[in-house]
């Protein structure tokens, strides 16, 4: 089609990578027909830092701090995942005692990733209120970390072959009293939001993706159970004594905005259900598998995938029999699900597309690594 | 949404009874900080020391070096001597580069006598690069946090 530049109906865009709404560095350049989308392109890389040359270059202990400043939100999960995958690959697992821990600080950094999502998605929507109180429930986990290991974002709360920490004094009721008060609170958001008439316009029948699309993208986590597909590796494939809990797996219909929001609701409360679970039988016992000071596994490779709150983490090393991976490959979440934000977007408003970003609950520095 | 409903902003009215319930200023969580110094947890890995033995004033560190090794950044160095007399290695100088630390707490695992530890400190801030970088006198002393004034 010819024409002046007056008759020109497409406008390409450039959204980030400095937008307050894309959580990051993420940088979109979207065409636009007006206000409608005709198509995005994500261009990713800003905070890149190759964590996963890095591993080639450290020893598997050393390696591990480093996987906690992937994903910043859920470093607990990451380290799990590594820990897990490394743990493998020298034939060993983690004391009774250990894993009890493991589940349950990991399902309160699932909160608190959850709460992080909330609170910054109904930011872009335009509620401001929730991310004051998402911040002050998810200040509760952070402190219980903080007083187990000494640090509250990135952790390194887990060492291969189980914990370097034990349990502080009150570590059990601490946490109960977190379930506790945040039960209400969940209740809480939602009186807040689901019932709210602005959020439900905002959200539903907004970036509407099928099941199909989901498994053709590999889409997983939140999204994909959105979506209506009952997948959730805690159940399909239990690690870390998941099969002793009892808990069900949430899903929705329509795989729309709104759905992915009600199914991390409902994950929020599946989670405190398991916290209080692995709780309540904390096995005695050691902390530390025996595993050798220096790590060295026999030659041979190993995939461990986890579910992060955010969707699949797998972990894939290479192991050459020396102190070092030979190769550790990361599978990262938030990467597989930013893929499908063009068939997201395509033909929404504008407007829509901070929405739908939102929802993908991408943390940057996972996208990246 | 019924009409009854959508006419008198139900939903909206809901959601503004939750906020007007967290008005209470009992409820406030916010922390004054720096005029309200925060809870730091006992385990908490902010800025390095190395201890000094209480009794004689002597470094506990024996310059083994495995802390240098357990560090994932490489990032501390020690200098050490060999007494000829008590054929002991004596504790030159312990440099800590706080600027690339992780807090990761591997060389604090690593320490087989203590002598390493990662102190509740948080304040770290330096008007230089250098002083980012503690040399084994700011490690014994400790850091000193400007001292704010209200």
């Amino acid at each position: 089609m010819s024409g002046t530049f007056l008759d020109s109906t497409e406008l390409v865009l450039n959204m980030g990578p400095q937008h307050p709404s894309t959580h990051g560095v993420l940088r979109v350049i979207v065409k636009l027909d007006g206000e409608r989308v005709l198509g995005t392109e994500c261009v990713i890389g800003y905070l890149h830092r190759g964590v996963e040359k890095i591993a080639e270059n450290r020893t598997y202990t050393m390696f591990a701090p480093y996987v906690d400043r992937m994903d910043y939100v859920a470093a607990v999960s990451n380290g799990l995942g590594y820990c897990l995958a490394v743990e493998k690959l020298l034939n060993a697992e983690a004391t009774p005692r250990a894993q009890a821990v493991r589940v349950i600080l990991t399902e309160l950094n699932r909160i608190g990733s959850h709460l992080l999502w909330l609170g910054t998605h109904a930011l872009d929507i335009g509620a401001i209120t929730p991310l004051f109180y998402c911040m002050r429930e998810r200040e509760y986990t952070l402190n219980i970390f903080e007083k187990y290991c000494g640090a509250r974002l990135t952790t390194h709360a887990f060492r291969i072959g189980g914990l370097q920490y034990e349990t502080y004094e009150g570590f059990e009721k601490e946490v109960l009293d977190f379930c506790d008060l945040f039960e209400p609170k969940v209740d809480e958001y939602e009186e807040l939001l689901t019932g709210n008439r602005i959020w439900v316009e905002r959200l539903t029948n907004v970036g509407i993706l099928n099941a199909d699309d989901c498994k053709a993208y590999g889409v997983t986590g939140p999204m994909l159970r959105a979506a209506g597909v009952k997948w959730d590796i805690r159940k399909a494939m239990p690690y870390s004594g998941y099969e002793k809990y009892d808990f069900e797996v949430p899903t929705r219909e329509n795989g729309d905005t709104f759905d992915r929001y009600m199914v991390r609701m409902a994950e929020m409360r599946q989670s405190v259900r398991i916290v209080r679970q692995a709780v309540a039988d904390i096995p005695a016992g050691p902390i530390m598998a025996k595993v050798p000071k220096i790590i060295k596994p026999p030659v041979g490779e190993s995939y461990v995938s986890i579910e992060a709150p955010k969707g699949e983490l797998g972990y894939y090393i290479v192991s050459d029999g020396s102190t070092q991976p030979y190769r550790c490959r990361v599978r990262p979440p938030s990467f597989v699900n930013l893929q499908a934000l063009d068939k997201m977007a395509r033909g929404s408003l504008v407007a829509d597309l901070v929405a739908i970003i939102g929802t993908t609950d991408i943390v940057l520095g996972e996208v990246d690594r | 949404m019924s009409l009854f409903r959508k006419i008198f902003l139900v939903d909206l009215l809901q959601g503004l009874r939750v906020t007007f319930r967290t008005q209470n200023p009992k409820n406030i969580v916010t922390e004054q900080y720096p005029q309200q110094r925060p809870m730091i947890a006992e385990r908490y890995r902010g800025a390095p020391r190395l201890n000094i033995n209480p009794e004689n004033g002597q470094t506990l560190c024996i310059a083994c070096d495995l802390c240098s090794l357990a560090c994932p950044e490489n990032l501390i160095v020690v200098g050490w001597e060999r007494n000829p007399e008590t054929k002991r290695k004596d504790l030159i100088t312990f440099t800590y580069d706080t600027s690339r630390c992780m807090f990761c707490g591997l060389c604090e695992d690593a320490c087989p006598v203590d002598a390493l530890e990662l102190t509740q400190d948080f304040e770290l801030a330096s008007y230089s690069r250098e002083g980012a970088i503690f040399d084994r006198q700011t490690l014994e002393e400790g850091i000193r946090p400007t001292k704010y004034r209200f």
